[in-house]
Parts: structure tokens; C-alpha cells; sequence
């Protein structure tokens, strides 16, 4: 019922490819468009994926002593002025241009994060599910238990040892979501739970599929938009942690990024950056937000028929 | 199983994990602790280098450089005698146990009412959303509480503390109190202390209700909208109940049960979140003792801080689920959890 429309592998003929194309692309752009909270949201979200992959090429590279010196620094360092429109800070470095090149590490780390996260979580919640009896008390109790440790402080913690590992973005990402799985595994458990005395799993069972076919193919689709909502919450969840490590100085200063920018600007009184990262970090987690009042349509079979 | 008995076995596991892992970091640590408070205590007491060993090591919660199994046990029955062992470098030679019973009330000031004002408030905007569902009230509020939901509580504080503390002055910028309240006490007077601490777990306390208010509201704006189509209602409508009895028990009680699971999801956070909040306010609760453990590698008061801060979730999460308990009859009958 789900990927069958791809049809056997290999070359795409010109037909799938166009259905391919209005499947995933005309028709979920036409779901965002309709709802006005998730277009506001896609438009802030697409900004930002081009600040970190473009922005570096565009925007030159941020230097100290870029601004006036003579300038008497006030409260708000460098005010903002046509050339630099955010001000400069602490260094007289441009502040825009910090913000986009320091936007590369946070997105990766936040992304990476997201999608461990949420691999974890459809795993175990998956095999607790299916397999029940002790694998799935054995699980669950592991979940219980993560999900009581509150997050940060257990993130504290082991970054603490962690320290000198944790300079590429997969090591952090990994970190973030130590256990920040345990409330998808818990959800997706209950889904399988209801899901798998369904008729067409049933049915699907007597024809002898495989367990694999059976998970991937007849379960997965209808967990689909539940799994991308979360994965978009899992998202928001390590941008939170990610730049608390970093504003902490728990995490090794190795790239550029707003939780670096925020401690320096912090540490230093300079509050022109501590806005300007404050007001980045918002219209991320705002643009995420609200791009996920669309994702929900766009991955629920039941949802998008009428477009 | 009954739900109070698997709650307490979850609790004892998660205190077991807890231990366990605060255990493992220490070991990971290249440190030997008793000779770091040792040579700590030497240095800042002036007391010979013999008489500071043996006093750090009988305050020891374990002997470092031993059978790390052995090693283990020893910190087990230890803790749960309440035997720490000493700050290294944040308070050199002051017990463990000590500087966190002075640390726990502050936090459990600030997340407690934090947590109360922000669910209080929140459901009751959330309801009164939900009876106006579809109205420009109503999604005039949805986009504020959408934006004041995505917004990092540390943000907020930060925020807070710039236009507030520093530029307008209104609230102290950090501390739990300050001397005009110490000079109060003394003189007898505890409502100009309490007033002096109020002020001080102001900005905290609003850091955390501005950032959380909005998704009680919106959650609960969701639970009761699907309670305000059920069946019962209609019934209880028809039967002419009075509509403040309708409200009450029939919409409030039901749109409130599904959202209390996710009380007991912010507790774990809140007690979590502390520790940035603490440090950005400069508030000696646990969580700025957790934090200045770590940058300090004091070892003892890490291991002890993190502990408590997970006994003092596990200890919340119980009294929600007891008012759970009481809250809906299907639990206490042992239904699925």
C-alpha cells in the first residue's frame, strides 16, 4: 500500500519519475503553501539552510578590527550601520557575518542529532513492540529509566569525559541524543502495539511475508508522519542542548558557532551578539516549530487526499 | 503489577543508574580525589601533608586505585548511609552532603513554582482557548505561544537578565539573597527576607513560566477540545447540569488526565534545565553546584550533585503520580500503564 507506485527496480521510467515528482515535490508543496503557519515556518527554515551553505560563499569572512575603533563603544558595542547591520562586537568583528558562518555548525549538529535520535527511538520502540514478552519488559524498563535522568545534567556530565572526543559534529550529535530517544521509543511501541493485530498485518502475516516486509512496508507508512513530527521535535530538542553545552563551555571550542558566540559575548558584556544569536536561535526553533504543523499532512496518506 | 510498586522499582533502578554512572566518570577521571583534596586542604588550611590525607580519605566515599568492583560496592553502601565525601575545590574540605542540603531548597523553590504558576496558568488559558476554538482570539494566541514555545528557557533568562537587571535595574542580577536580606533576618524580620528572596527567584521563576506557559496552553487547549465532543458531555448537557459543574468535572477533569504525563516529562526537565538557569542567574541551587563541580573537577561534589538532582526528579515524579492516582480511578485499579 505504500512504495508500490515505484514499481521494479532499476531505471524510473518518464512515468514514475513523474509521479515521483508529484508525490514528493508538487504535492507537499502545495500542502505548506496552503497552511499559512507551516509557510512561514518553510521560509524561515529554507533561509536558514542557505545561510549555512551558501552564506560562507556570499557573506565575507568575519575580522576583528573590522569596524571604526574611534567609535565610542556604548552598552550595545557597535550599533548597527549600513555596512555591518547587526554591529560589530566584543572585537569589532562583523556580527552578521559570525551569525552565518557559525549557523553550519549548529545545523549539522542539530540535524545529526535529530536523526540518531530518531533511529534509536523507531529501533527499540519497534522490537519492544514485535517482540514482546522479556525483550519488550527488558526494553521498556531501560527507557524508563533513561527517560527519569534528565537530559542536560546527564549531558554535563558525560561531555565532561567526553571532552576530547567530541570535536567532529557525529560525536556531538551522537552525545546529544544519549537519551533523547526514550520518548519516541515509548510512542512508536504503542503504535506497533495497536497496529499489529490490524487486519492487513494479519494479512500480510498469512501470506508469509517476511518480518522485514511486515515492519518496512506495512507498518512504517502508517507511522510515517508521527516519525517526521518527532524527528522535527528531536531537531528543536539538540539545537536546545547544543547550544546550552556550548554556552557552558562543556563542549571543546573547535568550529565557529552560536553557543561559543553567545559564551564569548556573554563573558565579555557584549550584549549587541548576545541578541543577535538570541534572535537567531528563535527564528530557528520558530521555523522548525511551525514547518511541522505541515509535515503531519504531508506524510499521513489519510490527510493529503484531498490535494 | 500495581502501578505504585513499578513506579518504585523504576525509581530504585533509576537511583542504581544514576549512582553507576556518576561512579564510571569519576573512575574515567585520570584524578585520584583524596590526594586532590589532600594537597587542597594543605594548600588552604595549612595543616600537614599526613593529617590532610587521612581526613580526606576517611571522608571518602571510595578509595580510588583499588579493585574497581570492591571499589563500587564501597560507594553503594556508602551513599546510602549518606557518606559523600568532601568538596575538593568549590568549597575545599566542606562535606558533600552539607553543601547540598543548603543547595535543594532553592531549586525546589524556584522549578516548584515555576512548575505551578506555568501549568495553573496555562491550563486554565488553554481551556478558555479551546471553548473559543476557531476565534481571531484564538489564533492570535496560538502564533504567541507558538513563538514563546520555540524560544530556549536559557534564551529567555539571558534576555531577561540584560533589559531587567542591567539596564533597568529592577531585579538583582543574580544570588539566591542578598545582604539587606541577611541584615532583615537578623533582625527579626522574615517578611523583609522573604521578600528579599523573591525578588531574587524572580527572573529564574519568569525565565521558565514565559518559556513554558504556552505549551501548557496549547496542549491543554488540544485535550480539551477533543473532550468538548464527546458524548458525555452532550448527556451532561441535556440532563441540565449546571454548566460551572460541566466545566469543572465533566471537561476540566478529562481534558486534564492525558496532560498529566506530560507534567511528570517537565519535572525531569525542569530539575535538568536548573542547571543552566542556576548558572546564568548565579542561583547556588543544585544545579549550579553540579556545574561548578564539573568545570572544577571536583569530583566528590559532582558525583553527590548529580545524584541528588536525580533523586529529587524521582522524588517529584512519585508525588505526581500519587495526585495521578488519586486523579483517575483506572490507574489506581491497576489498568494498563
Amino acid at each position: 500500500m505504500s512504495g508500490s507506485a515505484v514499481g521494479a527496480r532499476g531505471a524510473y521510467t518518464r512515468e514514475q519519475l513523474k509521479w515521483f515528482v508529484h508525490e514528493w515535490i508538487i504535492v507537499p508543496l502545495k500542502i505548506i503553501v496552503r497552511n499559512k503557519k507551516a509557510l512561514f515556518g518553510f521560509i524561515l527554515l529554507i533561509g536558514y539552510l542557505l545561510m549555512a551553505t551558501v552564506g560562507p560563499l556570499v557573506v565575507p569572512k568575519p575580522e576583528n578590527f573590522q569596524c571604526p575603533m574611534e567609535l565610542k563603544p556604548t552598552l550595545l558595542k557597535w550599533p548597527p550601520s549600513l555596512a555591518h547591520p547587526l554591529g560589530c562586537d566584543y572585537y569589532g568583528a562583523d556580527i552578521w557575518a559570525k551569525i552565518v558562518y557559525g549557523s553550519r555548525t549548529v545545523l549539522e549538529i542539530a540535524f545529526i542529532a535529530g536523526f540518531i535520535t530518531t533511529i534509536i527511538g523507531i529501533t527499540v520502540g519497534m522490537v519492544a513492540g514485535f517482540k514482546g514478552g522479556k525483550v519488550d519488559v527488558a526494553l521498556m524498563s531501560i527507557t524508563d529509566v533513561l527517560m527519569t535522568i534528565p537530559g542536560l545534567p546527564l549531558l554535563i556530565v558525560l561531555a565532561a569525559i567526553l571532552r576530547s572526543y567530541a570535536n567532529n559534529p557525529f560525536v556531538v550529535g551522537a552525545i546529544l541524543s544519549v537519551n533523547a530517544w526514550t520518548g519516541l521509543a515509548r510512542s512508536v511501541r504503542s503504535q506497533v502495539l495497536t497496529l499489529k493485530n490490524r487486519e492487513f498485518v494479519e494479512a500480510a502475516k498469512a501470506l508469509g511475508m517476511t518480518t522485514g516486509h511486515i515492519v518496512f512496508r506495512e507498518i512504517m507508512p502508517n507511522l510515517a508522519s508521527f516519525i517526521a513530527v518527532n524527528f522535527i521535535f528531536s531537531t528543536i530538542g539538540a539545537v536546545y542542548s547544543c547550544i546550552a553545552l556550548y554556552f557552558l563551555a562543556i563542549l571543546p571550542f573547535t568550529a565557529n558557532n552560536w553557543g561559543l558566540m553567545l559564551y564569548m559575548a556573554w563573558n565579555n558584556a557584549d550584549y549587541n551578539t548576545v541578541i543577535a544569536v538570541v534572535l537567531a536561535v528563535i527564528g530557528l526553533q520558530l521555523g522548525l516549530f511551525m514547518f511541522s504543523y505541515a509535515v503531519d499532512e504531508m506524510f499521513n496518506p489519510r490527510l493529503r487526499t484531498e490535494v | 503489577m500495581h502501578w505504585l510498586v513499578r513506579r518504585a522499582l523504576i525509581s530504585f533502578a533509576t537511583i542504581f543508574a544514576a549512582i553507576t554512572i556518576t561512579f564510571f566518570i569519576a573512575e574515567a577521571e585520570p584524578i585520584d580525589p583524596i590526594r586532590a583534596l589532600a594537597s587542597q586542604m594543605v594548600y588552604q588550611y595549612h595543616i600537614p601533608w599526613s593529617e590532610a590525607y587521612s581526613i580526606a580519605r576517611a571522608a571518602a566515599p571510595f578509595i580510588p586505585r583499588g579493585n574497581p568492583v570492591e571499589q563500587y560496592f564501597h560507594y553503594i553502601i556508602n551513599f546510602f548511609q549518606g557518606k559523600l565525601g568532601l568538596s575538593i575545590t568549590v568549597a575545599t574540605g566542606v562535606p558533600v552532603t552539607e553543601i547540598l542540603a543548603k543547595a535543594i531548597p532553592w531549586t525546589v523553590l524556584v522549578v516548584g513554582t515555576a512548575l505551578l504558576i506555568s501549568f495553573g496558568v496555562g491550563v486554565l488559558i488553554g481551556m478558555a482557548m479551546a471553548y473559543v476554538h476557531g476565534s481571531k482570539l484564538d489564533s492570535a494566541l496560538i502564533v504567541v505561544f507558538s513563538v514563546l514555545r520555540s524560544i530556549p528557557n536559557y534564551i529567555i533568562a539571558l534576555v531577561l537578565l540584560i533589559y531587567l537587571a542591567f539596564q533597568l535595574r529592577i531585579f538583582p542580577t543574580g544570588g539566591t539573597y542578598d545582604l539587606a536580606g541577611l541584615e532583615a533576618l537578623k533582625h527579626g524580620n522574615i517578611l523583609g527576607y522573604i521578600a528579599d528572596v523573591l525578588w531574587h527567584a524572580t527572573l529564574p521563576i519568569l525565565s521558565w513560566v514565559i518559556t513554558s506557559v504556552g505549551w501548557w496552553a496549547l496542549v491543554m487547549r488540544g485535550s480539551t477540545i477533543s473532550v468538548l465532543g464527546e458524548d458525555f458531555i452532550t448527556y451532561a448537557k441535556a440532563r441540565g447540569l449546571p454548566s460551572s459543574r460541566i466545566t469543572t468535572v465533566y471537561i476540566g477533569k478529562n481534558a486534564l488526565l492525558p496532560i498529566f504525563t506530560l507534567l511528570m516529562i517537565s519535572i525531569g526537565f525542569m530539575f535538568g534545565g536548573s542547571v543552566i538557569i542556576e548558572k546564568i542567574f548565579n542561583y547556588q541551587g543544585m544545579g549550579w553546584y553540579l556545574y561548578q563541580a564539573v568545570m572544577n573537577k571536583d569530583i566528590f561534589l559532582m558525583m553527590g550533585a548529580f545524584d541528588v538532582i536525580i533523586i529529587a526528579v524521582i522524588v517529584s515524579l512519585f508525588i505526581a503520580d500519587i495526585a495521578y492516582g488519586l486523579l483517575d480511578p483506572r490507574v489506581r485499579r491497576g489498568g494498563p500503564a
